[in-house]
């Protein structure tokens, strides 16, 4: 117990070293985002009137930025599941090491990275018009809630890529979760020209509470789409809060308690 | 004194289905090094993985360096070192990079750990390619590499499961070389291999085992006497034959057997009735082309005791893998 930070630090400088030995990695976790933010300002943002100053940039960079974050837990599962392939984990398993600091560890390490794939995004955001309105606290809380809800949903990625083991499955089921989970929500469209069932769905979705928290923080009136007639939508900052500590009271000791066992 | 112990081990997979140790018990005495042999599946790496607290067992009990690995898994990982094929390092990371991580991982100070690391690489003749990453590496280095992140500290049980696995020719007599030196420095070993050469080369003991138990133990000249004692073989021109045959019949008392233009026969005090023989055909003025007093190999010692050959297998299929990692 004594350890259990240090060693996790040293799990977490691992990954920070293996992003300097190949940079490539580096480069394409923020292309990625960047290509998104691109894509949806310059292909949907013509198209799509919101009535809002600013334009649909506005709307979009939010949802995004929570996208983006929800998509890390595929990286945080399929690198686990690597890790667990390639025996690394088992090596890990038998050295006189806190047992919670490998996961707890690469947690860390994928938050480091988010705090970086944020910032690019941002400037991304900036460089095509986007202008957060708030002031300098309420953005840097807004900056605060998508880093901690990142990292609470890495632990679901720590948990898939100890169930699943296979990079390549893990990177498949990720997709198939995250995708629908991002795009069933207020993120990219209104959620009022879903069809009456969806629209339940996407107002209590996670996603679309953080988006909405957001674009609260970042000083924007409409948070688009909602319905407001769900307690989340009404609510979204206290919502994110709540789904961000029900995730990590879920999955923390869920995966933790998974890699202790996990030969079992 | 036995620095590894293990009881009556049985755990098996997939709801009792697949029983891959089935009453496994064995012993290593402090300071040696026991071969444990078998073919693939016959249980080797469950046994080193519930020996290096990977894995539970379903019963049984197992002790390292005298400390229960089911109750004080902790104190286990303190002193042992694994390596071999399912263990691994960062294969993105350079072979320096890995030492000083593990060195970290065992609460080494930075210092001290890149000392060590250091220290490992020139032992292991890997200084060169200290600072390239491991995925350049070729199957020998990788696995010394392997190996010395298992010594960081010294540890007092070495488990090595099938630590040439894999490995070209040049690189096994490499990966022999490294472990003979290690085991004169006085660690016990405990390895896994299905190379019957290999056990023969570095084990002090041999246990055989085979669907999840020990079915032989012994020093590897004790299981060749166990399978049968030496054999005088013979080799001659077609018109000597019948005249061999009768001097090889002789000298051994007992049956001979003709395979092509070979006689041979089971001898009990080997070369005693080598140099008989020998005599005996140089009175008959008769010429072999070739005599030799054959011991059995590891393979017929196998052969005898599982009724099945040895499969050498290199690349297990990855299905079998993960079933035995389950």
């Amino acid at each position: 117990m004594k350890y259990l930070l240090s060693d996790s630090v040293v799990i977490t400088k691992r990954q920070v070293l293996q992003l300097a030995r190949i940079p490539e990695l580096l480069i394409f976790s923020t292309i990625q985002p960047v290509m998104f933010v691109l894509l949806f300002r310059f292909v949907f943002g013509g198209s799509i009137s919101t009535g809002q100053p600013g334009g649909y940039v506005q709307l979009l960079m939010p949802g995004i930025f929570v996208q983006t974050v929800a998509f890390t837990l595929v990286a945080t599962a399929s690198g686990l599941a690597q890790d667990m392939q390639k025996g690394l984990i088992d090596r890990f398993r038998s050295l006189p090491i806190s047992r919670a600091a490998v996961v707890i560890g690469r947690t860390f390490g994928d938050a480091l990275l988010n705090i970086l794939v944020l910032a690019v995004m941002a400037a991304a955001g900036f460089a095509v018009g986007w202008r957060p309105s708030s002031g300098f606290m309420r953005i840097s809380l807004g900056f605060i809630f998508l880093f901690a809800f990142g990292y609470a949903l890495s632990w679901i990625g720590i948990y898939v890529g100890l169930v699943v083991r296979d990079a390549r499955v893990v990177q498949n089921v990720g997709f198939l979760v995250t995708f629908p989970m991002t795009f069933l929500s207020n993120a990219f469209a209104p959620t009022t020209g879903m069809p009456r069932a969806l629209q339940y769905v996407a107002e209590w979705n996670p996603v679309s509470s953080m988006v909405a928290a957001c674009r609260q923080l970042f000083g924007l009136e409409n948070e688009f789409g909602a319905t407001a007639s769900s307690w989340p939508s009404r609510h979204p900052l206290e919502t994110s809060l709540l789904y961000m500590l029900l995730l990590m009271a879920i999955f923390i000791p869920l995966s933790v308690r998974k890699y202790a066992n996990t030969s079992n | 004194m036995n620095t590894v112990s293990a009881e009556e081990l049985v755990k098996t997979y997939d709801k009792g289905s697949v029983r891959a140790l089935d009453g496994l018990s064995l012993d290593v005495a402090e300071g040696t090094v026991l071969g444990v042999l078998g073919p693939n599946g016959a249980g080797k790496t469950t046994t080193v993985r519930i020996l290096a607290t990977l894995l539970k067992p379903d019963s049984g009990s197992a002790h390292v360096a005298g400390i229960d690995v089911i109750k004080h898994p902790d104190k286990v990982r303190e002193v042992i070192g694994l390596s071999g094929q399912y263990a691994a390092v960062d294969e993105t990371l350079t072979g320096w990079d890995n030492l000083v991580m593990f060195g970290r991982l065992y609460h080494l100070g930075k210092q001290s750990s890149i000392d060590r690391a250091n220290e490992l690489l020139e032992r292991f003749s890997l200084t060169e390619s200290a600072r390239r990453p491991i995925k350049t590496y070729s199957g020998g280095m990788r696995r010394r590499l392997d190996l010395a992140a298992s010594l960081i500290v010294q540890p007092k049980v070495l488990f090595l499961d099938e630590p040439t696995t894999g490995l070209d020719p040049r690189g096994r007599m490499e990966m022999w070389g490294v472990i003979e030196e290690l085991v004169t420095g006085g660690v016990t070993v405990l390895l896994t291999t299905q190379y019957l050469e290999e056990a023969d080369q570095l084990a002090d003991e041999i246990a055989v085992i085979d669907h999840g138990t020990v079915i032989a133990r012994g020093t590897s000249d004790l299981l060749k006497k166990q399978v049968g004692g030496e054999r005088l073989e013979i080799t001659a021109e077609n018109q000597d034959l019948a005249k061999v045959q009768e001097i090889i019949a002789h000298v051994s008392g007992s049956a001979t057997h003709l395979e092509g233009r070979t006689v041979s026969a089971p001898v009990t005090s080997g070369s005693n009735a080598l140099i008989q023989a020998l005599r005996a055909l140089d009175e008959a003025s008769l010429h072999p082309l070739d005599i030799a007093l054959k011991r059995p190999s590891l393979d017929d010692v196998f052969l005898s005791l599982t009724g099945h050959v040895a499969e050498e297998t290199v690349v297990e299929p990855v299905k079998k893998r993960r079933g035995e990692r389950k």
